[in-house]
């Protein structure tokens, strides 16, 4: 890909820098854009890699591999790697490279800014994963980190918490630049109600990230203080409430959850409209439909505690708000599907992508309202069920918008054409593995299998093989997509300006691939 | 004056026990919740079904439509675009139909969760404690207490490659020896409190599922209706052995719940007075025997049985302990040094750390055989005893 | 725009967004206190308050024939070498009237130690009408190795306390909080 672009621009105004420090000193968008993604898929298999342990752990009933501290580390572990190192990494890299291009702006507002916030990440997850190696090994409480549990293990802890901290100040930066890009950057004539809506939600993502990304450092801070320096905000014995904790970690834990889906949202919506050939049906109730789900993420954070002991009226309340989620939620289904209706549709790997994300987001959407049902809630609380349920959101969700995003744009940022049928491989394989994998916890989850169990009763034992199985193949299937990346990096097909015959947007309006530096004069709008 | 919800949630409560007892032969199903024993557990049950009926028609019908629309609306079918992108009309009916679907949901959901959060009028009273890694219960009205954990049996073939043959058991990791008897046909109010960290007790057959918090109480209840033996686990994640700690209900007719309270009350003394009162009815026995002289052998096999249940989950079976985390008992300077220094930690504990007293826990012949048998095994050869009479003394 | 104006318009949105984090960071911690309010409120946690209160009116007193029961429980947090029980049980009591009880505390540790009990009221929308006139949990306890004391208790029940309640456990969960003056060794 460097040495496509060089061939553009190669001299010292507008060219990258030769060597390994362009990617050191880079505050070309472009580039921090490719540095974030790279860094999300090297995190995604390591992460992943957590993931296959939990499996083969829990293979077979009996504990054969693992003592039962790891096993919880790397719970913990996956977690923390599959939500900060990689979703969001990969949304803000798609950020990156996307937002500048799409609103005719000629890099990111705050480009300094932008190589720190990048350069931040690698030192938290070093620091993160160093703690494996440490006396009393990683974290093993769990991602959510409850006290007092969470402050039981070894010194290790200290290390976890800086390096959420860091992974903090990285997104919050990365926020900044976003919302002061979005909204000084864009070419005249484009007003906010004409930007695409991958733009749109990632301006309302960003909001939601500064404002609860603070509330998450001050909640690990207090745990650091109650471990290190004797105050009690968590500990009963000195005046404090360990339930406390929960309320302050899902204040921020639940708009946490849209921000690993709101930035999908707009790739689907940018994606089924060029392979439908069709405008995008009611763009505006889909910005208000993601500015009313942002809304409501503030008001229903107890529905992840139904079990703590809430007063009557507090269950009620969080049950009717987390209900009421469903009904944006289900707007922007409906209209993904009438911007479907009457196309012309052709089903490229980005949309075979996108229909997944479609019908399983819809899958784990529905699941999630059975969930808000508080009196099935307690029965559902802490089983696989609710495993099935947010993988079924973030895997084919989160991560098949970032797989359809990287397809959808792949084309224009490195100059080739992907090998579509090896695309389409990759979608079929992954999409039938994880189906294999995950839909079985639905049954264990209400048969009564817990969560966060290293070894379980003979009963569970024929459906964890058979997730097992889906999480080897889905898995191993992603080096399909490993593939298909670094062979579209290194050549192929030449791909058009355009890309896509029905696509529609800035970003099809420059080169292929894209200019090192792009709109430096503002492109007309009209 | 059953409302049409209700109606509706009793109906697919009905047709979906006998769909899931057709399919799997009885009312237990592995694929699906339990309808349980309690009015509330088939309450929880029928919401369950209906919200799963509704999301399937509602996924259905969006599926449809979608792939109609995929079939139909294919470029290389000739499909032209429309260049429609927005209908008012529409819009309005896929809002305002869901929130009407949502209203009627929330309507018998919320009488369930007035049901479950009605704690008068409870006949029998008990207190569910929660320890890493073993469950204590607590009879208010009779006094009655013990701890329950893990069978000895399962607790050694869930060990890493223990290589014992999961088959000969019939309900792997939820069986303890102790199991908590309650009597069916009554009111039952649990209290949920918990000794360490958070801790959540759950019987999926009573629709009871509580977190254990420290410092604080929490309640909630179960009528069971039949009696039979009911399993359950901890469902909140509270440390290394958060899977091992099962929760096993004995729900027998009422005579045999009063025999059972019969035989197992401590003595009328006045608890507070009485030094060994966490001690239970079953170590009864053994404690007239803490006057004698007991032989090292006795003491290494006794010894052993407690070590494996009480301190190898965190000093692990093998005395290695984990590093960084748990100290090592093998060649450890306590439990190589002054006898003193050693009952001092395993009776008082330690200040500040994870290693909690047992004195209230253990019996004084319990303590002195895994006290010696600290000593004496894991490459460990102080040679000596620690006699229970030693242990009485400092109560 | 030109040059200098656009990186003015940079940093102001971009100061205003500090001002936010700063402002969120400090919300986070603006939640304990707000969320103590609440718990007073509306008995969220089921935590009494930890003030004596004063006794009864006599107007209170009066208000009310119905009796209730009170349980006492106990609860002692792992780590502590004691025993810890109500001298009583249960108790049935007039709302509007005062009782009084106490538990029973030996520290069966070899050492001194100093402990702190943590009330906890079940149902927790009762907390807020259970009222403490006098009780050991408002202070910590010194105990020498071996010793026992006798830790009194007085309340009284609110005449308005809802109907729909008929018994309310008190729980205390004795804490060890270490040695007199000796501060807590952290492995």
């Amino acid at each position: 890909m460097s040495t496509a672009t060089a061939e553009h621009h190669d001299h010292d105004d507008h060219g990258p820098a030769k060597g390994w420090t362009r990617w050191l000193y880079t505050t070309n968008h472009k580039d921090i854009g490719t540095l974030y993604l790279l860094f999300a898929l090297v995190m995604f298999f390591i992460g992943g890699g957590m993931a296959l342990i939990i499996r083969a752990e829990l293979f077979q009933p009996g504990l054969q591999l693992v003592d039962p501290l790891f096993f919880n580390s790397m719970t913990t572990m996956h977690a923390l790697v599959m939500i900060f190192g990689v979703v969001m990494p990969a949304f803000v890299g798609l950020a990156n490279w996307m937002i500048p291009m799409m609103i005719g702006g000629p890099d990111m507002a705050l480009p300094r800014l932008n190589n720190w916030s990048f350069w931040i990440m690698p030192f938290a997850f070093l620091l993160l994963l160093s703690t494996l190696f440490m006396e009393g090994g990683g974290p093993a409480g769990g991602w959510t980190l409850y006290a007092p549990l969470s402050l039981q293990g070894g010194d290790s802890f200290a290390f976890v918490i800086f390096s959420i901290h860091f992974m903090g100040i990285s997104s919050v930066m990365g926020s900044i630049n976003i919302v002061a890009t979005i909204f000084n950057m864009r070419a005249p004539g484009m007003t906010l109600m004409k930007m695409p809506l991958f733009v749109w939600t990632w301006l309302i993502t960003a909001y939601l990230l500064i404002a609860v990304i603070p509330v998450l450092a001050g909640a690990v801070t207090m745990l650091l203080t109650d471990r290190y320096f004797g105050t009690s905000f968590f500990s009963a014995a000195g005046g404090g409430d360990p339930v406390m904790y929960q309320h302050i970690f899902w204040f921020f834990g639940h708009p946490e959850v849209y921000i690993l889906i709101l930035p999908a949202f707009g790739i689907i919506s940018s994606i089924i409209p060029t392979f439908a050939r069709k405008p995008l049906f009611g763009y505006a109730s889909m910005v208000y439909a993601t500015a009313s789900i942002a809304f409501l993420s503030f008001i229903v954070w107890a529905h992840h505690m139904f079990t703590v002991g809430m007063p009557l009226a507090g269950e009620m309340f969080f049950m009717f708000a987390t209900m009421m989620i469903s009904v944006p939620t289900g707007v922007k289904v409906f209209n993904w599907i009438a911007t479907m209706w009457r196309g012309s549709m052709t089903f490229e790997t980005p949309m075979l992508f996108a229909v997944g994300f479609l019908v399983m987001f819809t899958i784990g959407g529905l699941s999630g309202l059975m969930l808000a049902i508080t009196p099935a809630d307690i029965q559902y609380h802490d089983t696989y069920f609710v495993v099935a349920h947010f993988h079924y959101v973030l895997v084919p969700g989160a991560i098949y918008s970032i797989m359809a995003a990287t397809y959808y744009w792949m084309p224009k940022w490195t100059g080739n054409m992907y090998d579509e049928k090896w695309g389409k491989i990759h979608f079929w394989v992954s999409t039938i593995f994880l189906n294999v994998l995950f839909f079985p916890m639905h049954f264990v989850g209400l048969a009564g299998m817990p969560r966060r169990i290293p070894d379980y009763s003979l009963q569970f034992a024929d459906w964890n093989a058979v997730a097992t199985i889906g999480a080897f193949g889905f898995g191993f299937s992603q080096l399909i997509f490993v593939y298909v990346v670094l062979k579209c990096m290194r050549g192929g097909e030449k791909a058009t300006t355009e890309v896509w015959e029905g696509a529609e947007g800035l970003e099809w309006t420059v080169p292929s691939p894209a200019p090192y530096h792009t709109f430096e004069k503002p492109p007309v709008i009209n | 004056m059953r409302s049409p919800i209700n109606l509706a949630v009793s109906w697919v409560a009905a047709m979906s026990a006998v769909v899931v007892s057709q399919t799997a032969g009885a009312a237990v199903s592995d694929i699906n919740m339990p309808v349980g024993v309690t009015p509330l557990s088939q309450e929880v049950y029928g919401l369950h079904m209906l919200i799963f009926w509704i999301c399937c028609v509602i996924g259905a019908a969006v599926f449809a439509v979608m792939f109609y629309s995929m079939f139909k609306h294919r470029k290389s079918k000739g499909a032209v675009a429309a260049d429609f992108h927005e209908s008012t009309t529409v819009e309005i009916i896929w809002t305002a139909v869901p929130l009407i679907i949502l209203v009627a949901m929330a309507i018998p959901a919320a009488k369930t969760l007035i049901a479950m959060e009605d704690t008068s009028n409870a006949e029998v009273t008990v207190k569910v404690t929660g320890y890493q890694w073993k469950w204590h219960y607590e009879y208010l009205d009779s006094g009655i207490n013990f701890f329950s954990t893990l069978d000895a049996e399962h607790n050694r073939a869930r060990q890493v490659g223990s290589g014992v043959d999961l088959t000969q058991f019939d309900h792997y990791l939820k069986e303890v020896d102790n199991p908590l008897v309650v009597p069916v046909g009554k009111k039952i109010r649990f209290l949920h409190t918990s000794a360490d960290v958070i801790h959540s007790w759950w019987v999926p057959d009573l629709a009871v599922k509580k977190d254990a918090i420290p410092g604080f109480i929490n309640e909630n209840w179960a009528l069971i209706e039949k009696p039979g033996i009911y399993r359950g686990k901890c469902t909140e994640l509270c440390g290394r052995d958060h899977g091992f700690m099962p929760v096993v209900v004995k729900a027998v007719p009422e005579e045999e719940y009063l025999a059972w309270v019969a035989e197992n009350a401590p003595a009328p003394v006045l608890a507070a007075t009485d030094s060994t009162a966490t001690a239970t009815a079953a170590t009864a026995a053994v404690e007239e025997d803490a006057d004698r002289e007991w032989a090292q052998d006795e003491l290494m096999a006794k010894g052993e049985t407690v070590y494996n249940q009480v301190c190898a989950a965190c000093h692990q079976a093998n005395g290695q302990g984990l590093p960084g985390a748990f100290p090592a008992i093998a060649g450890s300077a306590i439990a190589t040094g002054p006898q003193d220094a050693h009952i001092d930690v395993i009776y008082s504990g330690v200040q500040g750390s994870a290693m909690a007293s047992f004195a209230g826990q253990l019996s004084d012949v319990d303590m002195a055989a895994v006290i010696t048998y600290q000593r004496n095994a894991f490459g460990n050869t102080v040679g000596d005893t620690v006699q229970p009479s030693q242990i009485k003394a400092l109560r | 725009m030109n040059m200098t104006s656009l990186r003015k318009a940079h940093l102001f949105i971009a100061a205003k967004l500090c001002v936010l984090v700063v402002g969120m960071f400090g919300f986070g911690y603006l939640m304990v206190p707000i969320y103590d309010v609440l718990c007073d409120i509306t008995g969220l946690n089921g935590k009494p308050s930890m003030e004596a209160s004063a006794a009864p009116t006599a107007e209170m007193m009066e208000q009310e024939q119905r009796e209730i029961t009170v349980e006492f429980v106990s609860v002692i947090n792992s780590g502590a070498a004691w025993t810890f029980k109500p001298t009583q049980r249960t108790m049935k009591v007039t709302p509007g009237k005062t009782y009084q009880t106490s538990y029973l505390v030996t520290n069966l540790a070899q050492r001194a130690a100093v402990g702190q009990a943590v009330p906890s009221v079940a149902p927790s929308s009762a907390a807020k009408y259970f009222n403490k006139i006098e009780c050991f949990c408002f202070n910590r306890q010194d105990f020498e190795a071996g010793s026992t004391k006798d830790l009194p208790l007085v309340f009284f029940v609110e005449p308005d306390l809802p109907r729909s309640i008929d018994t309310i456990t008190l729980s205390y969960t004795y804490f060890d909080i270490g040695e007199q003056g000796a501060s807590v060794p952290d492995s």
